[in-house]
């Protein structure tokens, strides 16, 4: 009894412990002392300014819009695609697998750049991409005749260059969320008399809620911090297209360094909320549901 | 009756050939065989989770190799329980009939009468985690009963119960199999499960089942 505590206190592991807490805690400074310079740096009376100013308000509020719709049709793409990579042998399916971490790994700038060649530099049956948006949207001209439809350097543009990256983290989540539900809960479901799409509506979805949850805030978040894409593809006209991340880039410019910083501030709170909602809800994931797998059948 | 006639199935790389065998109607059998001879894939084969690459499967009258799983009318039992976790007790034993379409009414009554038959009442409101293993063992029985199939298939249904557990599941299983009239089949490596159940026993050894 008394050796115990000896064992796992010996001299020599000292080195190693402290060794690990002092790497460890040196990131940890690091990351506090951003924190705590940006939060030294500004008043209340700046972040009050910046927040009652009127481009920084439509920033904001065009954030918000931008990041929920990007969002949403992240989890509508994967779902689908995540089970299709959990569940499903095809051919060329580590191909489709490295396809979709390209996102992920591309310096943003050039996915920008990319979205903007896409649209502007390729035919397809004598138009580019974005003329025949334009053609099959101008509907909307005979109702509103101040907008011109199109994607590029407008709020479609934010979305979709926000949406090109959160996907991609979006799948990953959903991916890993479907492997850790045993796909025995689809067979025994097949056997009730369900078919593909009722198991997967009636008995899996249901139980990788969470990970829907996640992956949908991871995606909000990621669309938050996005810029590079944004900049290049929808650029930063203020009132138009400027989100958060682009009206940092903007207060800079024009040298206002505390409003910069106020906004800034303002998007490190939104995504610390992000990350106790995805730590409290979203790191139980389908763990919680191991109970459906045998395993939580504990007295 | 259950039938196999010379049924070939593929899983992978691993293969089972030319498997025969037939479990009279309300019947208990129990398959027999190491880990790895492929019980579970035969299993899932009969349950119409494996594709049979040649030969038939006959439940009744009826040729069933190319049916959907549903539509069998085989209740299963995983090994591992594989409970639904978002699903209160109530839902599972409800599950099936509602897939097939029966009425609120009639869903109750079932629901009803057999979480009185397995021992159940008490837990119709709870959901998986936190039920014991005899208590989930009891559940999956049900669900797989429940839309009354003429069949049941069992997959090592005694695997990680302790021994006071394992004696009161199997009790429970033969009089639930003579209540239902249902034809089972039930897999395990255990002798002894096997002595206490089986009406008619087999071995699946070298990929080829034999009356054991």
């Amino acid at each position: 009894m008394e050796e115990e505590p000896k064992r796992h206190r010996t001299r020599s592991d000292g080195p190693f412990f402290y060794g690990l807490v002092a790497i460890a805690g040196a990131y940890l400074l690091l990351i506090v002392s951003l924190l705590a310079a940006d939060a030294q740096y500004v008043t209340f009376a700046s972040i009050g300014e910046a927040l009652g100013n009127a481009d920084i308000q439509d920033s904001i509020r065009l954030t918000l819009v931008t990041c929920t719709v990007t969002a949403i049709l992240s989890m509508v793409v994967a779902v689908p695609t995540g089970y299709l990579l959990s569940r499903f042998r095809f051919p060329g399916k580590r191909l489709v697998d490295a396809l979709l971490d390209i996102p992920i790994l591309l310096p943003p700038l050039v996915i920008g750049l990319s979205l903007l060649i896409l649209f502007h530099q390729v035919p397809i049956l004598g138009r580019t991409i974005e003329e025949w948006v334009a053609f099959a949207f101008q509907w909307i001209t005979w109702l509103r005749p101040d907008i011109r439809p199109g994607v590029t350097f407008k709020v479609p543009a934010v979305i979709l260059a926000q949406f090109t990256v959160s996907c991609a983290f979006a799948v990953r989540t959903m991916k890993t969320t479907f492997d850790q539900i045993h796909p025995r809960h689809e067979d025994v479901a097949l056997t009730l008399g369900c078919n593909r799409s009722q198991a997967f509506w009636l008995v899996l979805l249901p139980q990788a809620w969470r990970g829907v949850f996640t992956g949908a805030t991871l995606a909000w978040a990621r669309a938050l911090g996005e810029f590079g894409p944004i900049l290049v593809f929808a650029g930063a006209t203020r009132g138009r297209t400027e989100v958060l991340s682009t009206t940092v880039f903007l207060e800079i410019n024009i040298g206002n360094l505390q409003g910069a910083v106020a906004v800034s501030l303002l998007m490190i709170l939104l995504a610390l909320v992000v990350i106790l909602i995805v730590r409290t809800v979203g790191e139980k994931t389908v763990l919680g549901t191991a109970a459906g797998q045998g395993g939580g059948m504990h007295a | 009756m259950l039938e196999l006639r010379a049924v070939r199935v593929q899983a992978g790389s691993f293969e089972l050939r030319d498997l025969s065998l037939q479990v009279p109607r309300g019947a208990y059998g129990v398959l027999m065989g190491k880990t790895g001879s492929g019980k579970t894939t035969l299993l899932e084969a009969v349950c119409g989770l494996k594709r049979v690459v040649s030969g038939s499967i006959h439940l009744g009258e009826e040729d069933i190799t190319s049916c959907r799983p549903g539509d069998r009318g085989i209740g299963f039992v995983p090994q591992d329980t594989v409970l639904f976790g978002n699903m209160t007790v109530r839902r599972h034993l409800g599950f099936g009939p509602e897939i097939h379409g029966w009425s609120r009414q009639a869903i109750d009554a079932r629901c009803n009468e057999l979480a009185e038959d397995l021992g159940i009442t008490h837990l119709l409101d709870r959901k998986p985690l936190g039920l014991s293993g005899g208590e989930g063992k009891r559940v999956a029985l049900g669900r797989a009963l429940a839309a009354r199939p003429r069949m049941l298939c069992l997959d090592e249904p005694f695997s990680a119960l302790d021994e006071d557990t394992h004696a009161e599941i199997c009790d429970l299983l033969k009089r639930i199999q003579q209540v239902h009239h249902v034809t089972t089949l039930h897999i395990t490596h255990s002798r002894r499960e096997a002595e206490r159940l089986a009406d008619v026993r087999f071995r699946l050894e070298n990929g080829a089942v034999q009356a054991a």
